[in-house]
């Protein structure tokens, strides 16, 4: 299989090599790739809609089908780590106590399980003593890390930056909660839940938009048809659709990462994280 | 020796693709491990992504990120004032070349900023491969509940005799 | 457009692509993955992507190493290749 596999392995290569030679060189402004379509949105991206950034312009207007659809293959990936990951909470064979003012560990069986008590505090199985610089160092540096993620799908327009990045920061800064505290208390906080509904509200607002679109008599995603509502002339509503679509891409971002981080960090059961 | 040199550097992002490419090939089809077979799928994908950037690059380009100055002025107007100045020619002639320049400097050329297009087709395709790389992550943890390995030989074995 | 620095970042890409597919312990399999990610970020940023290279900064190297490491803290780390 190994010799088989490096013989194919390198017929491939030998034959993209031979082909590879045959593409314009690296660099070259007249290659096939840069003279057809992408000098359209390069010269026309300002008039239509007043957007700097070219790659978000192109992202959330001219292709704005792609990315809705793309925003639902990831809403999709995330349900499919649901369903193949999580699994109904059997009855778990026992639990690890801790006794605070003692430092005693307890292992306890069946169902006396203390409920919401103040000395006794629920532990992991592999439980290690917090880390106290960890734990208020993340503590401390999650706000900045969430005001730096609105800032970059805010600022998508002027600089680089957009739903996808944004709500991948967004949702980084809840997986680093997990990972310096511990999986129970951030699923106390974004709980499964949300998370789900989060997902599928992103999806909603990024096809809610279009569907407007259709609602005053134009076609779907053109956001120029949203002026009466959003505001300016044609060209600022498109600029502005982008917006309100770009938060609709961080939104279900956010959630479907922080979901799919849930379930794998816990292989499904959400009780003992990372 | 210098032209050797040069077609080198000409072709180096395509080489680096391929060679990648074949790596990750490699590690899908050869590796026994299912966790190296997913590293080696996130490779692919990363190499593909590589040869589409590369295919945008232009020289002599920087960022697609259009100059502009407060707030935006759509082009064509910017091309109307510099028109209804250069009409009032009374003025004197500095002024008329002054607003030419500006116009100028306000109109886009395409040479001057790289292919956006590669651009956004691959960003969303790195957001979609960090989703498919956790759902086969989630799968690669469901075959270890289930078979309690994740070499495929022994998988396979498991299969055969159960 | 630095071909110099381009060469270089290339190589390393090269370097850990092979030692993530060649390392015998899964954990630094994923690890290693992450490294790769960053220089093919850095690759893109000096290619004047920017929007990708930040993509694949954020995405890449800092969630699916999150995703992997996970992964593997629920399967096994030794492997046998």
């Amino acid at each position: 299989m190994k010799i088989l596999g490096k013989l194919t392995i390198l017929l491939c290569g030998v034959l993209l090599m031979v082909f590879a030679m045959e593409f314009p060189n690296w660099g070259d402004p007249e290659s096939p790739a840069s003279t057809h379509l992408s000098p359209y949105f390069i010269q026309h991206t300002m008039e239509d809609t007043a957007v700097p950034n070219i790659v978000t312009s192109v992202l959330a207007d001219y292709r704005g089908y792609d990315t809705m659809f793309e925003t639902t293959v990831i809403l999709t990936a995330g349900l499919a780590c649901f369903l193949l990951l999580r699994i109904e909470r059997k009855k778990i064979p026992h639990r690890y106590y801790r006794h605070e003012p003692t430092g005693v560990t307890l292992r306890m069986e069946g169902e006396k399980y203390p409920k919401n008590s103040a000395v006794f505090q629920r532990m992991d199985a592999n439980w290690v003593p917090y880390d106290f610089v960890i734990s208020r160092t993340c503590r401390l540096i999650i706000p900045f890390i969430q005001i730096f993620a609105l800032y970059v799908v805010a600022h998508g327009h002027h600089s680089p930056g957009g739903g996808f990045q944004g709500g991948v920061i967004m949702g980084a800064s809840v997986i680093l909660f997990a990972i310096s505290h511990n999986l129970r208390t951030s699923i106390k906080n974004f709980s499964e839940k949300t998370a789900a509904l989060f997902s599928v509200t992103g999806v909603f607002i990024y096809a809610g938009t279009g569907a407007l679109c259709l609602l005053f008599g134009e076609v779907f995603l053109n956001y120029s048809a949203l002026a009466p509502i959003l505001g300016g002339d044609r060209v600022m509503a498109r600029s502005h659709g982008i917006l309100v679509v770009e938060i609709g891409v961080a939104v279900a971002v956010t959630a479907v990462m922080i979901w799919i981080y849930y379930n794998l960090s816990s292989a499904g059961k959400q009780d003992e994280g990372l | 020796m210098e032209s050797i040199f040069s077609l080198v550097l000409a072709k180096a992002n395509y080489a680096a693709y391929i060679i990648l490419m074949m790596i990750g090939l490699y590690a899908m089809i050869a590796k026994n491990n299912l966790i190296k077979k997913i590293v080696g799928m996130s490779i692919f994908q990363t190499a593909v992504i590589l040869f589409y950037v590369s295919i945008g690059c232009k020289k002599g380009a920087t960022i697609p990120i259009l100059r502009h100055h407060g707030h935006p002025e759509p082009v064509g107007h910017a091309a109307e004032n510099a028109g209804a100045h250069a009409m009032d020619a009374a003025h004197g002639a500095e002024k008329v070349v002054a607003h030419a320049v500006d116009a100028a400097h306000n109109a886009v050329h395409v040479a001057d900023y790289i292919n956006p297009l590669p651009h956004v087709l691959m960003l969303t395709a790195i957001v979609v491969g960090v989703a498919t790389l956790g759902v086969a992550l989630a799968l690669a943890i469901r075959v270890y509940n289930t078979y309690g390995t994740l070499e495929e030989d022994e998988i396979n074995q498991q299969l055969r005799s159960g | 457009m630095i071909w110099q620095v381009e060469l270089i970042i290339l190589i390393l890409i090269i370097i850990c692509a092979f030692a993530a597919i060649k390392v015998r312990d899964l954990l630094s399999a994923a690890l290693l993955l992450g490294a790769y990610s960053f220089l093919m970020c850095l690759a893109w940023a000096v290619m004047g992507a920017v929007d990708v290279a930040f993509t694949e900064a954020t995405v890449g190297a800092g969630v699916s190493t999150v995703f992997c490491v996970a992964a593997v803290f629920h399967t096994t780390r030794r492997t046998k290749d």
